[in-house]
């Protein structure tokens, strides 16, 4: 296997030969930016508690309460909306400040039921 | 709140510090380069080529004294990494390391903070480093803001965003003012274990919250050569880390010349370092044009002999200047035996500032043979590079590649050791944890990352929250501490008699910590030294004695072994005798009382000595000696004898004897001192001369004992000698 992998870089590098430096350079800057493509793909249509935490800390809601109602929002199921959106959501329809929102979801998580 | 500016000779106010804090927010944001004037700059005899503009307030290199106190600085940035374990202490390191030329201060977090699932809040002890908070930076950069006005230069506060909160300690730093980070998902995968998925999702979020902020991004491939068994054969893995982080990085939303590689020389001596580092470094400033390098030094073979790393140190940095570096780091060269200590931090910078204004301009002066055999192997990693990236993506990209145990293998690619870090996609920490973002997933708020549905209507993310907190910092939530028992304020009180009161203790890390550091040596060998030297630490009264370094300077002859403990007692300032400072009167008053005397000398080196530099430094108008002043002298030479000296004195009428002494054994130089006042007495001129010796064992408070009128050490300039005369002249009314 190892041989096989050796063989096949040395076959590999007489192709590299080739290339002038300046090719080879295009070469690796193509090869880098295919290999992160796919993960790009992935981060722009996933996100994550921390994203989510991250995004109630920039609302204004401090890092102890953010980890609560981000904690309570997954276990709703509702974290693929953004909890800031959740947040928001129910600030609107309770007419409260977003922090008060957050408050009332770590007091009581029913708040949450249809709200989407 | 009004400001404190900070004064040279006052400590750093670290009750101030903390005052006020729920309040403070950092005067500017974002990254900043040192101010390099392209056609140089001109300080003192010399010009430099490679320098930035001097500081305001700085402590030169030893040697600066003779090169009129300049302290040229490197057109790099100049990284200090500052990490006790109680950043309220770190504070006082971290000026001290910017008057020695740092503006770059890393602080490692502590121990295991990278698995903690959230942001840390208050002001805990760390481990090996400091719980990286909101209050810690808050207190840190305010400290900052206040040092970087003192010395004359902003400076660039860095941290770490990694582990699996990165997206909310990029919010934090982007909020606090954070200037540098760390950010590599590679790193969290291959050396935290943390879920591949997870730290990719997540590093996207914390680079585009960093790109907002113009925080600049080091990445954490240089882990390689500290974790490979044999770092240097690592190389074409290390460019392809670099190459995804950065691609990564662009995508994520940063700006290139924001991304810094951090890059390290992999080798050391015995090692033919050159050989290895040299085309390596090549490579990378070739292959990553239109990023930042940051070079760091070598740890990886690093130990307990602190010269050893020094010199280590010294070469890397040579290597920087022989191809590049926009940010020049340093490692504390006791680092391989302990949490650095202030000093070893300060000689860190010291190594940079030294190597760099001694090789100033070096590549106007040599330049790389391309043509040798460097082209070849810089030309051979590119290609090995290369193949790997091809290789990765036939085997199904990245993750697939990590599974596979791509990464960290000890061997030259394309061979392989199979001691590669593998990492299962469906382990580490934080399995499972992503997410996909539904159809309307909403975030308002600046610098997301990724698909966000704004609702119809809404132009900005942020609109109907009125404003994040990236747009408006008055609605940060600040949490001052969560368990006040573990805190700096708890801390500092326990410390205050040696910050703030008369109590003084030596410190290496923490205020009051007491620890010192011996070093002997012991004509035994290797088994017996170190155990003799903690039984000799004992007995000195140090606790907690721990041999540090034994090392063998022949088998049978001996080893030299440094030792460290804690000293357990105070000592109360007040009961100290300081001498004196000697106050030098104005130079024209010198002047008209020479003048009016025709003040005249002789002077000799007496004893069995042949030197005569420096006391024809003190006399010498050349060198600002005592001629300067218009003093007349009559030079003896050297080896003079005492009455030969005496007799002189008599025939021409001098006002003042002046003999220098300077190698003496078994204290011949006091016997001379003594000699030339019991002589002048004798002769029963005593009254009437003036009679002053100098020497480098020579101290000023030997006057006394030995009959003298004044005695000078090291140091000494014409202009004391010319003072201590005037002085003694009013003394005995002569003017």
């Amino acid at each position: 296997m190892t041989d096989e992998r050796i063989a096949r870089f040395e076959k590999r590098r007489e192709e590299l030969r080739k290339l002038s430096d300046d090719q080879l350079k295009e070469r690796f800057w193509t090869l880098c930016n295919q290999v992160v493509e796919p993960i790009v793909g992935l981060a722009r249509t996933h996100t994550s508690p921390s994203i989510e935490r991250s995004v109630l800390l920039r609302m204004g809601i401090d890092s102890v309460s953010s980890h609560g109602v981000v904690d309570r929002i997954g276990e709703a199921g509702l974290l693929g909306k953004g909890a800031g959106h959740v947040v928001l959501k129910l600030a609107q329809k309770t007419g409260k400040d977003v922090r008060a929102a957050a408050a009332a979801i770590l007091e009581d998580k029913e708040v949450l039921q249809g709200l989407f | 709140m009004t400001k404190k500016p900070l004064e040279p000779n006052k400590k750093l106010d670290i009750e101030y510090i903390l005052e006020g804090l729920e309040n403070y927010h950092p005067a500017r944001k974002g990254w900043t380069w040192r101010e390099v004037p392209s056609e140089g700059i001109d300080m003192g005899p010399f010009h430099y080529r490679d320098m930035s503009r001097p500081l305001k307030n700085s402590i030169g290199l030893p040697a600066s004294k003779y090169f009129d106190h300049i302290d040229p600085q490197p057109k790099c940035v100049v990284t200090a990494e500052i990490a006790s374990g109680r950043f309220e202490d770190d504070l006082r390191r971290m000026r001290m390391a910017a008057w020695n030329g740092a503006d770059h201060i890393m602080v490692i977090r502590t121990t295991g903070q990278s698995h903690i699932d959230g942001l840390m809040e208050g002001t805990p002890e760390g481990t090996g480093g400091v719980p990286i908070t909101r209050k810690q930076i808050r207190a840190s950069r305010k400290a900052c803001d206040l040092i970087e006005e003192e010395v004359g230069r902003p400076i660039n506060f860095h941290s770490y965003v990694s582990g699996v909160a990165g997206p909310e300690v990029a919010v934090l730093f982007a909020e606090e003012g954070i200037n540098g980070a760390h950010q590599d998902p590679q790193y969290n995968v291959l050396y935290r274990n943390v879920n591949m998925y997870r730290s990719f999702v997540d590093a996207a979020e914390a680079k585009k919250v960093m790109a907002g902020a113009s925080i600049f991004q080091i990445d954490g491939a240089h882990n390689a050569n500290a974790t490979a068994k044999a770092g240097w054969l690592v190389m074409p893995e290390l460019m392809v880390q670099h190459g995804i982080n950065c691609a990564f990085s662009v995508a994520a939303g940063m700006q290139k010349d924001l991304i810094g590689l951090s890059t390290v020389p992999p080798d050391s001596p015995p090692a033919p370092k050159l050989w290895y580092d040299l085309p390596y470094a090549v490579a990378l400033r070739d292959f990553f044009s239109d990023y930042k390098i940051r070079a760091q030094q070598n740890t990886r073979y690093i130990e307990a002999d602190i010269e050893e790393a020094v010199r280590t140190h010294t070469v890397d940095t040579l290597i920087s200047m022989l191809t590049s570096a926009d940010i020049q780091s340093t490692i504390t060269p006791d680092e391989g035996r302990n949490v650095p200590w202030h000093y070893n931090t300060i000689r860190g910078v010291q190594t940079v500032k030294q190597t760099w204004a001694a090789l100033d301009g070096i590549k106007e002066l040599v330049s790389l043979r391309h043509e040798g055999p460097l082209g070849g192997m810089v030309r051979d990693l590119k290609e090995r590079a290369v193949g790997f990236l091809e290789e990765l993506v036939e085997e199904g990209g990245y993750f697939a590649g990590v599974e596979k145990g791509f990464f960290v293998d000890s061997a030259k690619y394309p061979e392989r050791n199979g001691d590669g870090i593998a990492r299962d996609g469906k382990g580490g920490v934080g399995v499972g944890s992503i997410v996909p973002r539904d159809k309307d997933y909403y975030a308002p708020v600046c610098d997301h990352f990724g698909n966000n549905h704004l609702p119809a209507g809404v132009k900005h993310a942020c609109d109907p929250i009125h404003g994040c907190t990236l747009c408006d910092p008055a609605k940060i939530a600040f949490i001052d501490e969560l368990d006040p028992e573990d805190s700096c304020g708890k801390r500092l009180e326990a410390t205050r008699p040696y910050r703030t009161g008369n109590l003084i203790k030596p410190e290496a890390e923490w205020a009051g910590d007491g620890t010192v550091l011996v070093q002997l040596f012991v004509p035994q060998n290797e088994d017996i030294a170190p155990v003799y030297a903690l039984e000799m630490a004992k007995k000195m009264g140090l606790a907690d004695p721990e041999v540090v370094n034994t090392m063998v300077l022949q088998p049978a002859e001996g080893c030299f072994v440094e030792v460290k403990g804690k000293v357990t007692f105070d000592i109360d300032k007040t009961t100290l005798k300081i001498p004196e400072k000697e106050v030098v009167l104005p130079e024209q008053e010198l002047r008209d009382i020479v003048k009016k005397l025709g003040l005249r000398v002789v002077a000799g080196t007496v004893g069995e000595d042949e030197h005569s530099v420096g006391l024809r430094e003190i006399l010498d108008i050349k060198h600002g000696g005592i001629e300067k002043y218009g003093v007349k002298y009559h030079y003896l030479g050297t080896s003079v004898p005492i009455g030969k000296l005496v007799d002189a004195a008599i025939e021409t009428g001098a006002h003042a004897i002046l003999i220098s002494t300077i190698i003496s054994h078994n204290d011949i130089h006091r016997a001379q001192m003594k000699k030339l006042a019991e002589l002048c007495q004798e002769k029963g001129i005593r009254d009437r001369i003036i009679l002053i010796a100098g020497g480098t064992q020579v101290s000023r408070d030997m006057a006394k004992e030995t009959g003298l009128d004044a005695t000078f050490g090291r140091g000494t300039k014409g202009i004391h000698v010319v003072n201590a005369m005037a002085k003694a002249l009013k003394a005995r009314g002569v003017v």
